[in-house]
């Protein structure tokens, strides 16, 4: 069985507010790069599978040369193998990006599941793994929480849905995005980092895909910052907790927000 | 040509966040000069198709089947195809609830149209749409522009306000499916409800989120938010540090790895606001801030503050808001 895992470098969280317009606009963000937190739940998922069911695990990234530090942690957590899509000279949406993501797996042989994470901390568009099943033709389960089997050529999940949680079977193979109750992603060991820091990854340029032509769908434009908060905040102060309590329902309701 | 708005159901009830998108749709459909229809899928459609009529629709494509009992993308997928190729739709719309956002997507990449996800804004420039996204966890928008003839959104709930219903009647059509059960990859085992917080949150009007503050007593603390979100039908969400803390489940977490909030009141309960949760709350109109900590981040964002104790706070604010609105 083989697993491909999905990884995107993204943004440290707690640097996302100071990524400007400008940088995202000309694609040179300076923020420190990691591996998309939610990917980490996909790496360590597809690291279980190769304990449960000896499965080999690869890690695809797309992006420039510097996105090789994303797969680096996710061999140093215990993938076997990453490649690197060389992103360079691309201008497209995420149906592009899915197309050559779903170019690069078949570009693996035969893979019987890919794994990746809900969302992107800096795109959030939770679509790129969807247009990826649509491009191969494979069954989605989107936000799965547990995988209860892999046996007979399907996959059994249970998943999130709005207000229930579903069991669901797919034929392999098949896409699944995981969320972050699946599991609690290992940190790299001290062997691992060391491993990884030696590993030569190989580097695929979206030239030698075989990815169809590749049509841009969607435009970014006008990148900006939303309008902050203007004025301070009121505090209510008073002599009790009942007297603060009603100066701030009055607010609230002269404000017609109750 | 069209706009068309998926109407979502939920055991056989329309997902009233719908309605905001489909009264928005009204409002486009009525710039481009176009019809409004409504697609309706499910065992039993009558009632919502009838419903998107009252709420603006001219005309519903109904998917009636027991196939469609259970939500499962790859025959919804199908059935809103068709549905997009009978309306002859240049416009999709679906409320951006988790299965709008991925019936959406699928939908848009199977017939190769963009798609602008999780978007908060819409408008017609030159007669194509344009739609506004917050990216970069709502720290950064953009406008998303089309090059495909259909152009597909997911809407944020509570974008727009809740239309009133009307008494009009739509046109019903029905159309078939086209899809056995052999043709349907997914098998739905087993559905567990959950205790309904997660979908509660995104759709609510006020929410009462509690932190880190509550730790001396987390239960006493959460019951007491428990109860001032009850006064006022609000729902309960908690920051990172809450959940990481164990006093809730992770479907309470509110912020950039948990749900993202629009509500018109936000009442952050010892939150000190860490910019990961400010994250999920941006959208918020209003933003109280009740904390002991007067320096706490949490007030440059707050329109209100109070600072003082939770545990003698929340009672009051309890109490006077009974006594207000009953």
């Amino acid at each position: 069985m083989k697993v491909a895992v999905l990884i995107k470098q993204t943004p440290d969280t707690a640097e996302l507010p100071k990524v400007s317009a400008q940088e995202v606009q000309s694609g040179a963000v300076k923020a420190t790069m990691v591996i998309n937190p939610w990917d980490e739940y996909a790496a360590e998922e597809a690291i279980q599978l190769g304990d449960r069911y000896g499965a080999d695990s690869v890690a695809i990234t797309m992006g420039a040369s510097t996105a090789t530090d994303a797969l680096k942690h996710a061999l140093a957590m215990g993938i076997g193998e990453a490649k690197l899509i060389d992103s360079s000279g691309v201008s497209g949406d995420m149906w592009t990006t899915a197309s050559i993501l779903a170019a690069a797996v078949r570009a693996e042989g035969d893979v019987d599941l890919v794994i990746t994470g809900k969302q992107s901390v800096d795109e959030n568009s939770s679509s790129v793994f969807i247009g990826v099943a649509c491009k191969l033709g494979f069954p989605l389960a989107a936000n799965v929480v547990r995988i209860v089997e892999i046996a007979g050529g399907r996959i059994t999940v249970e998943r999130m849905a709005d207000g229930s949680q579903e069991t669901v079977s797919l034929p392999l193979p098949a896409v699944i995005s995981v969320g972050k109750e699946i599991n609690d992603p290992r940190f790299p060991s001290f062997m691992g980092i060391r491993k990884a820091n030696r590993a030569s990854i190989p580097v695929v340029s979206v030239a030698d895909l075989d990815t169809g032509e590749l049509v841009k769908r969607t435009n970014w434009t006008n990148i900006r910052k939303p309008d902050e908060k203007t004025g301070a905040c009121v505090i209510f102060d008073g002599a009790t907790a009942a007297e603060k309590a009603a100066k701030l329902v009055d607010a609230l309701v002269a404000d017609k927000v109750l | 040509m069209s706009v068309l708005v998926w109407i979502e159901q939920s055991n056989n009830q329309a997902v009233p966040s719908c309605w905001e998108t489909l009264g928005k749709a009204r409002e486009l459909a009525d710039t481009l000069g176009t019809e409004l229809a409504a697609a309706v899928m499910g065992s039993e459609t009558a009632a919502t198709a009838a419903a998107a009529g009252q709420y603006g629709a001219d005309v519903v494509y109904a998917i009636t089947s027991p196939l469609l009992s259970e939500y499962r993308l790859s025959a919804y997928v199908a059935g809103l195809e068709k549905a997009v190729q009978e309306a002859g739709a240049t416009v999709l719309l679906v409320s951006a609830t988790t299965r709008g956002r991925e019936l959406s997507a699928a939908t848009a990449c199977r017939l190769d149209a963009g798609i602008a996800p999780d978007a908060t804004d819409l408008r017609i420039e030159g007669g194509k749409l344009t739609a506004v996204r917050p990216v970069y966890s709502n720290n950064l928008l953009v406008d998303i522009t089309f090059e495909s003839d259909l152009q597909v959104a997911s809407v944020r709930p509570r974008s727009f306000p809740m239309p009133a219903a009307g008494d009009a009647k739509a046109e019903v059509k029905e159309l078939a499916l086209g899809l056995g059960e052999e043709g349907i990859a997914e098998k739905i085992l087993d559905v567990q409800p959950s205790d309904g917080a997660g979908a509660d949150l995104a759709d609510a009007q006020i929410v009462v989120a509690a932190g880190r503050g509550v730790a001396t007593d987390p239960e006493k603390g959460f019951a007491l938010v428990s109860e001032l979100a009850r006064a006022m039908g609000a729902a309960v969400g908690a920051s990172r540090a809450a959940v990481d803390a164990g006093y809730v489940p992770y479907r309470y977490q509110v912020g950039q790895t948990g749900k993202t909030v629009r509500p018109d009141v936000y009442f952050a309960v010892g939150i000190s606001g860490a910019i990961q949760h400010m994250a999920g709350i941006g959208g918020s109109k209003v933003i109280v801030a009740i904390n002991r900590d007067a320096d706490a981040p949490i007030f440059e964002k707050a329109a209100y503050g109070v600072v003082g104790d939770l545990y003698e706070l929340l009672p009051a604010l309890t109490a006077e808001l009974k006594k207000r609105i009953g």
